[in-house]
């Protein structure tokens, strides 16, 4: 899923300015399990944007609405009710999310989040990358672990010998990717992928190349 | 600003399987605390969300008194834990927003702590006072006490 952060209330204040309808919109799926842009997020900030601007006298008004998903344009349509009685909208959703809203309607849309990475659940609250969206899936050689994303310096030949007690030499709060690779393979019994050596990695498939778009010329009609 | 004259108005959020009762016991033991204090019963203060706080301090409160039970004692094994998170994440956002976040405390009592939670309700509205008014309250219309009370 992707992750997000919420910005803090004086980022948002900065960028909403002053003497607007605000549309505080939440997004049902990633940034809600990840607890950055559901229901409740969107009730926690729009009071806190409430309480910020009587403060300071900025004369917002802020209204709450979260649909399903904002990637969406069937859930998107959701909110055009609420979009239209707003001046603009600061949209809880990931990246995708603000950039799909902004596409649809033709009002200004802030990002009330930073989107952070695609990652899990690791533990309760604790959400840690796993994927950097490459483009090119080399996770069958590595075990299952992906040395682009896990290892600090993307080594597909690694270990880089920088580590120490198993832990990264650049993040020492996380485990060096190659010592994971390492007993990974070991454990499923395939040790000798580690043989090959692996040709550099082709970035094309990934931003480098521009933004990316994936047609299904079977789904069109 | 003179304060002399303030009374703040404290939410108490009290957990039914501890501070409740010691609210209750207080009563009995002829206990005294302000008036203002307006006691909400929650099944568990696990139950209780970052909004609830939010919109309390929205809606002019001056004060938050999250009161769970003791560490290790919640009925519901770790609400008490959950709800020590969220009051803390509730004083960063206020912090933020404008507001200090010593409004708000979560204290942990036994069902039996009638005075301790006196003492802790009067610690509490001390501070208070000594913040004054809740600034949304300083600022507009005194607004919506009338809906709390």
């Amino acid at each position: 899923m992707i992750v997000a952060q919420r910005k803090s209330v004086p980022e948002l204040l900065d960028i909403l300015g002053c003497n607007k309808k605000v549309l505080v919109l939440g997004c049902g799926t990633c940034v809600t399990v990840c607890l950055a842009g559901g229901e409740r997020e969107v009730s926690i900030i729009s009071s806190a944007l409430r309480i910020s601007s009587r403060i300071r006298e900025l004369k917002l008004e802020i209204q709450e609405h979260t649909i399903e998903r904002q990637c969406d344009n069937i859930f998107i349509e959701k909110a055009a009710d609420a979009i239209s009685k707003n001046d603009v909208i600061l949209s809880l959703g990931c990246g995708a999310g603000v950039q799909a809203i902004a596409e649809r309607y033709n009002k200004p849309v802030y990002a009330g989040l930073d989107t952070e990475f695609l990652g899990i659940l690791e533990e309760r609250a604790t959400w840690t990358e796993k994927c950097v969206a490459c483009g090119k899936c080399v996770l069958h050689e590595f075990g299952g672990i992906c040395p682009v994303t896990r290892c600090a310096k993307h080594m597909l030949n690694g270990p880089c010998s920088g580590s120490r007690e198993d832990r990264c030499e650049l993040r020492p709060d996380r485990p060096c990717a190659w010592q994971l690779i390492y007993q990974r393979l070991k454990s499923i019994g395939e040790l000798d992928r580690l043989n090959q050596m692996k040709a550099p990695k082709n970035w094309n498939f990934s931003l480098h190349g521009g933004s990316r778009m994936i047609i299904r010329e079977d789904h069109r009609i | 600003m003179n304060y002399d004259n303030f009374q703040p108005l404290i939410i108490a959020f009290c957990c039914q399987y501890c501070s409740y009762s010691a609210a209750d016991l207080a009563g009995s033991m002829r206990l005294q605390y302000p008036t203002n204090v307006r006691i909400i019963r929650t099944p568990c203060t696990g139950r209780l969300e970052v909004e609830y706080y939010m919109r309390a301090f929205e809606k002019g409160a001056d004060g938050i008194l999250v009161a769970g039970c003791l560490e290790g004692g919640c009925h519901f094994s770790e609400g008490n834990l959950l709800a020590k998170g969220r009051v803390g994440y509730t004083g960063k956002f206020l912090s933020e927003s404008g507001i200090e976040k010593e409004r708000i405390r979560m204290i942990n009592i036994s069902a039996a702590g009638a005075r301790p939670f006196v003492e802790q309700l009067n610690d509490l509205i001390e501070v208070i006072k000594l913040l004054g008014p809740n600034p949304l309250t300083k600022i507009s219309n005194p607004l919506n006490k009338e809906t709390l009370q």
